[in-house]
């Protein structure tokens, strides 16, 4: 399978005619407008290697979330960071090239934390492999974490290995009515003290909030915070808020801007839903570009738009603009990898 | 000056470099006292906690401020010196060797922390703040600093950037990687660089991944932004005792397979035990063959939960003697033996070698049986402390180098332990890095197209190949020499034979 890969990334290198790498195309509309020849990956699929003992799962670009999550489960494992799913085929290659990561994130680490090793194709059809089925492997530079989020502009992800964890024994979920500043600062005060607290959420005067792990601490914590204790529909919640399906995230226009979680309530009009204990703050708002990017920097982060018009994307970037030196590194790197720029071009920056 | 061009090919020769213009150019940047370059002055750099490796440099600048950091790189940019970064040189794979004619430029001056702010649990630090004055400012606030290699009184956060150190509660709380929200670094070129923001995610490619592990070959870091954590409300570790290696490894996968991640899960065996307990007393069973310490943390109830599952687990295992730690003091004297391990094997030898392979942890045991093996062969004594709930193993190979012929026997027997780790299906190194000392191992971990990957990457960032050149990454040449011998994962020519 991977032959045809690369036969196909050589005939596009002699060509110049660029690629867009594809997996179900659920996330067709991150980033930028996309470029080229649909190369879709899903017909190398299948989970390579399992190891429950070992925490690590190995699958090939084309094998669905769901399936590997399916796997996990009867093992009662899991992959921590919560990845969001556009769509029940969703690809584990285009999950790690998206590197995007869902409400757990905050306690469990991102998608780039569980990423243990990648084989890719580069620019020029070469196999690569970096990394490896270890949790600790210092052994080069660490390429792997590097192509997670990269959105395929470096290289096509043909396999990846990735770090799984026990499910937590014991779940519960807490509501609390809050306005946003007191939400914010109990967010904050709480993250500093020694409490099982894996996820939450705010919106509109109510504060979610997510218990996970050990029974014992996870009933200690319950009675500490105090809260209205939700029932049956917690988990569904959770996962419309991972999957970004609950009415919210329905808007033509939507923001994403990380920010530090200390950032005082974002003076910006529009709605806003709080993720990350205060560290992510999605806004639906028809500001202008600059205004929102300017808060989100000005807040010691970054706005991305995220959900968009393709026009109004490529008029102000899908993503913060790079200072000129970062900008300067991004393109060496993209030349060291695909030096004919045929993989997912402009699908980032427009600039490479 | 000829321009030079990193290559892949070959290594770098800077016998060319001007001596005077050098310290000309140095001196007009740096106070006197901030520029050695007198042989005297200039030996405690010599080498790094590796020191069976020492290389004298032209000269050793310390700057006290990111301005004469910029000022020092632009310098030897333009007169084509090479540099190595060097923390407080406590790293054990000659990463902060000196190279013969380069400036060593020591981040020992800049130790100020700059901000801690217990709201945001953040702290940003300049490079030479050593890792435990970290937790040690931030433990007013009942916070920490996660990662805790066991050098982490003397080892610099600018280190343990570059090496993407570990510690003993690594399996929990991850590695440097996992801990580190912001590097603040120079290019050669002179360029400031910020990786990384204070939010959770930053826009663009993760060159803060990429720069964490670097070696000090891509950027001089100048500034750190580190999370803190919230210090665990009690800690407790259970010290298992097994009459089998075997039985022990297999223990650290049924604590895996019952859901458990402890906070940290070690494994020592007879050799190292022997050589700690006169030193430190930590009450370890000296009959066992090997011990296991695992500990939980978190709230009371949290704790006691755990540690009643994990005492069943090993119950099972067939550990022959279980001891729970009783208070904090008693905790600390069972970790100490643990963290004391390197300097105690020291007293019992003259010198020692610690390897830093990473494996699967199933294959603990074959490892073991085949380092048994291996000190006949080489006729050399090793000590084993593992990592083990990640499988990082740290052989400490005793030897003697006034004894012509061990150091050369005693680098076969940790280049054959690596060859192993990588047909086991693990690497080479697990924290310490591959440096100068594990260079040609890498040739058995990695391809050529691999390595010349690296080699475009390293490009990207410093293209004449000035910062810490000729380390982590072989050339191809070197390989070349070094013989081929690369082990495609695991998959060795002659499966079928035996190994050990
Ligand atoms: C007794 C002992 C126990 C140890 N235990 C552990 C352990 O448990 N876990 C573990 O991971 N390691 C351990 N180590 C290894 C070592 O302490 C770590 O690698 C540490 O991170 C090195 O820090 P340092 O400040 O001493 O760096 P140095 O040795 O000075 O340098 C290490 C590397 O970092 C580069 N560097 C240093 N500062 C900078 C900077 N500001 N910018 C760019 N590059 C820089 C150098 O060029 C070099 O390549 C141990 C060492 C000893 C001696």
């Amino acid at each position: 399978m991977t032959d045809e890969f690369k036969a196909r990334i050589s005939a596009a290198g002699r060509t110049n005619a660029p690629l867009r790498i594809r997996g179900a195309g659920s996330k067709d509309w991150y980033g930028h407008a996309l470029n080229g020849e649909i190369l879709d990956t899903r017909s190398h699929a299948g989970i390579v290697a399992y190891e429950p003992t070992e925490l690590f799962v190995t699958a090939k670009c084309g094998t669905p979330l769901a399936e590997i999550e399916t796997v996990l489960a009867q093992k009662g494992q899991c992959l921590p960071f919560d990845a969001p799913r556009f769509s029940p085929t969703s690809t584990i290659g285009g999950v790690v090239a998206a590197g995007l990561s869902g409400p757990r994130r905050v306690s469990a680490g991102s998608l780039r934390d569980f990423v243990l090793g990648v084989d890719i194709l580069d620019g020029e059809a070469r196999a690569l492999r970096f990394g490896g089925q270890v949790m600790k492997n210092v052994a080069g530079y660490d390429v792997s974490r590097l192509i997670a989020g990269s959105l395929g502009t470096l290289g096509l992800i043909t396999e990846v290995t990735l770090k799984v964890l026990p499910v937590p024994v014991a779940e519960v979920t807490l509501r609390f009515e809050l306005n946003q500043g007191d939400a914010l600062d109990k967010l904050n005060r709480w993250a500093g003290q020694p409490l099982p607290i894996v996820a939450s959420a705010w919106h509109d005067g109510v504060l979610t909030l997510r218990l996970g792990g050990a029974r014992a601490a996870v009933e200690a914590a319950q009675l500490k915070l105090g809260g209205e204790k939700v029932g049956a529909d917690a988990t569904a919640f959770w996962r419309d808020c991972r999957d970004q399906a609950l009415p919210f995230f329905a808007a033509e226009r939507l923001w994403r801007l990380s920010v530090p979680s200390v950032a005082p309530p974002l003076a910006l009009p529009g709605e806003q839903w709080i993720e990350w204990g205060g560290a992510l703050r999605w806004l639906r708002s028809d500001s202008p570009a600059e205004t929102i990017r300017a808060a989100a920097h000005q807040a010691g982060g970054s706005a991305t738009l995220y959900r968009a018009p393709a026009a109004l994307k490529a008029q102000v970037g899908a993503f913060a603009p790079l200072s000129a030196p970062l900008l300067k590194l991004h393109r060496n790197l993209k030349a060291a990898f695909d030096p004919k720029g045929i993989f997912n071009p402009g699908r980032l920056y427009p600039e490479f | 000056m000829k321009p030079r061009i990193h290559s892949h090919e070959r290594d770098q020769d800077f016998s060319d470099v001007d001596r005077s213009a050098v310290l000309d150019a140095l001196g007009a940047i740096l106070p006197p006292d901030a520029l050695l370059a007198d042989r005297e002055d200039l030996k405690p750099y010599e080498c790094d906690g590796l020191s069976a490796y020492r290389r004298l440099p032209l000269a050793v600048a310390l700057p006290g401020d990111e301005a004469q950091v910029v000022a020092i790189l632009k310098a030897c940019h333009r007169l084509g010196v090479p540099v190595v970064a060097r923390g407080a040189g406590t790293g054990l794979s000659g990463g902060a060797l000196p190279i013969e004619h380069g400036v060593v430029l020591s981040l020992a001056k800049m130790k100020r922390i700059l901000k801690l702010d217990p709201y945001s649990r953040t702290a940003v630090v300049q490079p030479g703040v050593r890792n435990l004055a970290i937790t040690e400012a931030a433990a007013p606030h009942g916070l920490y600093y996660a990662p805790d290699p066991s050098s982490q009184i003397a080892c610099t956060i600018g280190g343990n950037i570059a090496e993407n150190s570990g510690g003993v509660h690594c399996l929990k709380y991850g590695l440097t990687v996992h801990n580190v929200l912001r590097v603040r670094g120079v290019t050669i070129d002179g360029d400031v660089v910020e990786f990384g923001n204070h939010a959770l995610d930053a826009p663009g490619y993760d060159l803060l991944a990429l720069m964490i592990g670097s070696e000090g070959l891509l950027a001089v870091v100048t500034e750190v932004t580190v999370k803190l954590v919230p210090k665990p409300e009690v800690a407790r570790v259970i010290m298992a005792s097994f009459d089998d290696v075997t039985k022990a490894g297999a223990a650290v996968a049924d604590i895996i397979a019952a859901g458990i991640i402890p906070a940290g899960l070690e494994m020592m065996d007879k050799p190292a035990t022997a050589a700690v307990e006169p030193f430190v007393k930590a009450g370890y069973d000296l009959n066992a063959l090997a011990i296991l310490l695992a500990e939980s943390d978190g709230t009371p109830e949290e704790v006691e939960e755990e540690v009643a599952a994990m005492r069943a687990v090993l119950e099972k295992s067939g550990a022959t003697d279980i001891r729970v730690s009783s208070d904090e003091a008693e905790r600390l004297r069972f970790w100490a033996g643990r963290k004391a391990a390197f300097p105690a094997v020291g007293r019992i030898s003259p010198d020692y070698y610690c390897m830093d392979g990473t494996i699967p942890r199933k294959r603990l045991a074959e490892m073991l049986t085949a380092i048994a093996g291996m000190e006949k062969k080489y006729g050399l004594r090793c000590a084993n402390v593992f990592h083990a709930g990640d499988g990082n193993l740290h052989p400490l190979i005793m030897y003697d180098a006034n004894v012509p012929g061990e150091l050369e026997r005693t680098e076969a027997f940790g280049a054959e332990i690596l060859k192993l780790s990588v047909e086991l299906g693990g690497t080479i190194t697990g924290e310490h890095g591959v440096g100068y000392e594990k260079i040609g191992s890498m040739c058995v971990q990695f391809q050529n197209d691999e390595l010349a990957a690296f080699h475009r990457v390293k490009t990207a960032f410093d293209p004449q190949g000035l910062l810490n050149p000729d380390k982590a990454v072989p050339t191809l040449h070197r390989c070349a020499e070094f013989g081929r011998m690369h082990v495609h994962h695991g998959e060795t020519k002659f499966p079928e034979l035996e190994r050990f």
